[in-house]
């Protein structure tokens, strides 16, 4: 569904995506994952037409979306969430979802019913009217799926929707990813929370200074020697084996 | 168009009906002149609503687009001879083109905030001193309609009522559309890239588009306003309808009676009148005062009452969280 291709991309002299590549397939929940700073957010903004690349290309079904504008692949059926929550903060949260769905729906009252229907289904129904200004991480977190979602678009890219969140919110999170999943959607996500990803994702990518180090089932990449020193910093690989030995 | 909020907006909204509709019997011709300056600067600050209200985008030129409007139909009626009914039309559509225009060349080169509002101050000075230069433009001493009162060339200045009423209807015409387009997607869009546009953009929203034709619809009702002043006192020049006078009312009105509700412009618009009005009385004309007056309000106002009038009115007594919204 979707491909990418050796993408680059430089700040100045930091290189903070080098040649990465990556797929997913139609259905998949794949995760992305890689210490801070490594280049994720970096290659979602890219992903979804925010910053241009220096070199390297997104497939999207197919057709070529390298340096298309966010707006016309949101269109195209790909919407990313932001790390970072980016709530419309005066409007509530059925507005913030309706801003969403109105991509699909031409009048207010659809968008508005359409809104509701999703909110419900995230578990909002009772936050409905309240200020997106007044939800806590977790609601902000919610509503950023939410508004993705109201899009109609087939693939999320959600950029750490876990991140700050208590276990249980994280239970309740990964909850309703499976279940949009079922529903017919494809995930993307950037992910700390290893939990999360050890029960989403059937593939994950880590990303290390830019770079793609490793690829596998989340259950192969923990053992993986150079995730693990690119997580716990150099020599802790050996260290833990001999932990483990000891 | 009347989704209000709270039992404070709906006394509020009541007591500016009854004013309008007391007019028509106030003993003093003076409150019905009075009155029809206020509705006419209405509709500039109904325009300015548009960008700086529901899209964020706070100019501070909008006399530029309300010179535009003056000027497309004084040149057309002057120099050309066109019917003024399709001059009007005209300066209606050229207040529309030079939004759009400016806002075509700021929003491409994401202009925000004060650089935005410095650009526009700086098209209307611009236009200012280009309509004071060109012969075409009447140069210096500006442009006197010929007076032939009736309504083939659109002149009823004589009939004070009737103006009165007109213009009360332009208002109200005005506002329905602000309602509309606030309910409607396009609005929901433009709130939207207010609040955030980096999500607004996320979320399939293309926000260069929507920007430009809210300066496009602004500059529509701005070019409109222009439009009636000329009709209204038939003479125009440069530093009046040019002049930053008007881009200040324009902005003043919305932000004091609330940026981004259809009633605030009109509150806000009309209340800073009385209150000019009132003050000039009191103090016996001294010149420039309501200036000084204006900007002690607003500075009150951006203070204490960030959603204007309307947004205090909401908090008085308000109807149930699914009763309404904001207005
Ligand atoms: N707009 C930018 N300008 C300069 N440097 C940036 C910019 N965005 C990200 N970076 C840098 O690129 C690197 C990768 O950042 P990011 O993609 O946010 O990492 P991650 O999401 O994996 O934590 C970091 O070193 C960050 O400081
Ligand atoms: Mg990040």
């Amino acid at each position: 569904m979707l491909e990418v291709r050796n993408l680059t991309k430089r700040f100045g002299g930091l290189v903070a995506v080098s040649d990465a590549s990556l797929d997913v397939p139609e259905g998949a929940i794949v995760g992305l994952l890689g210490p801070n700073g490594a280049g994720k957010t970096t290659c979602f903004t890219i992903i979804a037409g925010f910053t241009r690349a220096d070199s390297g290309s997104v497939r999207l079904n197919g057709q070529d979306i390298t340096g298309m504008a966010p707006h016309r692949i949101c269109g195209l059926g790909m919407v990313r969430t932001f790390q970072i929550v980016q709530p419309f903060a005066g409007l509530t949260v059925q507005e913030n979802i309706a801003v969403g769905a109105y991509l699909r729906h031409d009048n207010r009252r659809d968008a508005m019913a359409e809104a509701r229907a999703i909110g419900k289904r995230l578990g909002m129904g009772a936050m409905l009217d309240r200020p997106a200004s007044s939800l806590t991480i977790a609601g902000r977190k919610r509503l950023e799926i939410a508004r993705a979602l109201a899009t109609g678009a087939k693939l999320l890219l959600l950029d750490e929707v876990m991140a700050g969140l208590i276990p249980t919110e994280v239970t309740e999170i990964v909850g309703i990813i499976r279940q949009i999943r079922d529903e017919g959607h494809t995930f993307l996500m950037i992910e700390h929370v290893m939990q999360a990803v050890m029960s989403l994702a059937e593939t994950a990518y880590v990303l290390n200074y830019g770079k793609m180090i490793a690829q596998g089932t989340p259950r192969q990449l923990v053992r993986d020697p150079a995730v693990v020193e690119a997580y716990l910093g150099h020599g802790a690989a050996a260290r833990l084996q001999e932990a483990e030995h000891a | 168009m009347m989704r209000l909020a709270s039992y404070g907006q709906v006394a509020l909204v009541v007591a500016v009906l009854a004013y309008l509709g007391a007019v028509y019997v106030m003993p003093s011709q003076v409150w019905m002149g009075f009155t029809i300056n206020a509705l006419a600067m209405t509709i500039v600050a109904l325009s300015w609503n548009v960008t700086g209200g529901f899209g964020g985008m706070s100019s501070f030129g909008h006399a530029a687009m309300y010179g535009t409007g003056a000027y497309a139909s004084a040149v057309l009626q002057v120099q050309f001879g066109v019917n003024a009914w399709l001059a009007f039309g005209a300066g209606i559509m050229a207040g529309a083109l030079m939004g759009g225009f400016i806002g075509a060349l700021s929003f491409r080169y994401g202009l925000k905030g004060s650089y935005f509002a410095l650009v526009t101050l700086a098209f209307a000075e611009v236009l200012r001193i280009c309509a004071a230069s060109f012969n075409i433009t009447g140069g210096g001493r500006g442009l006197q309609l010929a007076i032939e009162p009736g309504v083939a060339a659109l002149q009823f200045n004589k009939d004070r009522v009737l103006t009165y009423t007109l213009l009360l209807a332009i208002v109200a015409l005005v506002m329905a559309l602000t309602a509309w387009l606030k309910y409607s997607r396009f609005g929901a869009y433009l709130v939207a890239v207010r609040e955030n546009e980096d999500a607004a953009r996320a979320l399939g929203i293309d926000t260069y588009r929507v920007k430009v034709t809210a300066m496009a619809i602004s500059g529509a009702f701005g070019g409109l306003a222009g439009a009636i002043y000329l009709q209204l006192w038939l003479f125009i020049d440069s530093a009046v309808v040019y002049g930053v006078a008007i881009s200040v009312v324009a902005l003043i009105g919305p932000i004091i009676g609330g940026a981004g509700t259809v009633w605030g412009p009109l509150v806000g618009t009309l209340g800073l009148h009385l209150l000019g009005e009132g003050a000039k009385t009191a103090l016996h004309n001294a010149p420039g005062l309501n200036f000084v007056l204006y900007a002690v309000v607003l500075i009150v106002a951006l203070r204490f009452l960030p959603q204007g009038i309307m947004g205090l009115a909401a908090r008085i007594g308000a109807f149930g969280r699914k009763g309404g919204d904001d207005a």
